[in-house]
């Protein structure tokens, strides 16, 4: 029974397909799972930074009432400020906040949280001045955007 | 025969393709996607008043534990330099006030919910002042060292009442907790005060 096994196989010129059937639908499962798990990214980043590390930092919530503003250095070596995708001013955001306003239903306007993604090394200076603008506008709700840094090391 | 020629003759689809049709797909999504999870320090600002409506408050020397960076990034606490972990430990005591210290900050007796009657720490007030020139890195460690010495306490005192740590607690409990501990943290800009956070 062994050897017919061995022969049947050896002799054999067409060679077992592997039934590739479901490939698809498993491909598709993994697809669905990246767009669930991901989300686009929707600007382009004009200023390079890093976000600080905390140990204290929360998850955000909803993502629909989220708008964020990006401060680092950009290409000419000066700190600047990004609204959506243009470099922009301290001035600019007003506008750019009404508009993310009209954007977004009730629900999302009372939670509206304006996500601060600054590098470790702009000064307070204009980060303060931000702050004061998103007062003025009635944002009071920011984060400071940074990532996880382990426990042990900030550990007392 | 002829209707029996009809039925075998169905010709399957040929779907080889579709796995490298959806490979692409998902090559495409992956590429355009960005899986980072926001994450950070939430803080609520305190509401924007105009100069003239802003009202001076004036707070006893006992409640203010005033911090400061100067523009060398140099954390000082009433004057003192301090590191992060003693600024934890600091704002820990501070808060606190364990032994009635009459140096520390006031506590008044408040009935809580679910706690009971306790000493509750609603008096006192850190400040911050950073100087325009210091890095966002240092006031970001600063306030991470200062909710971390809240979120100390908090889990101190729910182990204490509830058992479990504060990460468990019921939002109930939560509160409880919070109005116990309140953080006030009122930051100021160079000119002059900016308002507080309760």
């Amino acid at each position: 029974m062994k050897q017919r096994l061995f022969r049947r196989s050896n002799d054999s010129h067409d060679m077992m397909t592997l039934n590739t059937t479901s490939l698809p639908d498993l491909i598709f499962t993994v697809l669905f799972f990246f767009m669930i798990v991901t989300h686009m990214r929707d600007v382009d980043l004009k200023v390079q930074y890093q976000v600080p590390e905390g140990t204290e930092i929360q998850k955000l919530g909803h993502k629909a009432s989220i708008v964020n503003i990006y401060v680092g250095k950009a290409e000419n070596g000066e700190y600047a400020i990004q609204l959506n995708n243009q470099l922009s001013t301290i001035s600019d955001i007003r506008t750019f906040l009404e508009q993310e306003r009209k954007r977004m239903g009730s629900e999302d306007l009372a939670r509206l949280t304006v996500s601060l993604r600054a590098d470790r090394d702009v000064p307070m200076g204009i980060i303060s001045d931000i702050k004061r603008e998103l007062q003025k506008q009635n944002a009071l709700r920011i984060n400071y955007s940074a990532t996880e840094k382990s426990k042990d090391t900030s550990k007392q | 025969m002829f209707r029996r020629r009809q039925r075998h003759d169905v010709p399957a689809l040929n779907t080889t393709s579709t796995a490298d049709i959806s490979f692409m797909l998902l090559i495409f999504f992956l590429v355009t996607s960005s899986m980072d999870t926001d994450k950070g320090l939430l803080r609520q600002l305190p509401p924007h008043e105009e100069e003239q409506a802003r009202e001076e408050v004036t707070v006893k020397k006992r409640n203010i534990m005033a911090l400061q960076i100067d523009a060398d990034n140099r954390l000082t606490c009433n004057g003192d330099t301090i590191s992060l972990v003693e600024l934890t430990q600091r704002v820990k005591t501070f808060v606190a006030n364990v032994d009635d210290d009459p140096l520390l900050p006031e506590k008044t007796l408040r009935e809580v919910h679910l706690l009971g009657t306790c000493r509750v720490s609603d008096r006192h007030v850190i400040t911050i002042q950073a100087n325009r020139h210091s890095t966002y890195d240092a006031y970001f460690n600063m306030q991470n060292a200062i909710v971390r010495g809240y979120a100390l306490l908090r889990d101190q005192l729910a182990r204490k009442c509830f058992g479990h740590g504060y990460a468990l607690c019921s939002q109930d409990e939560r509160d409880a907790v919070t109005l116990v501990y309140p953080q006030r943290i009122s930051e100021m800009a160079e000119e002059g005060e900016e308002g507080g956070e309760p």
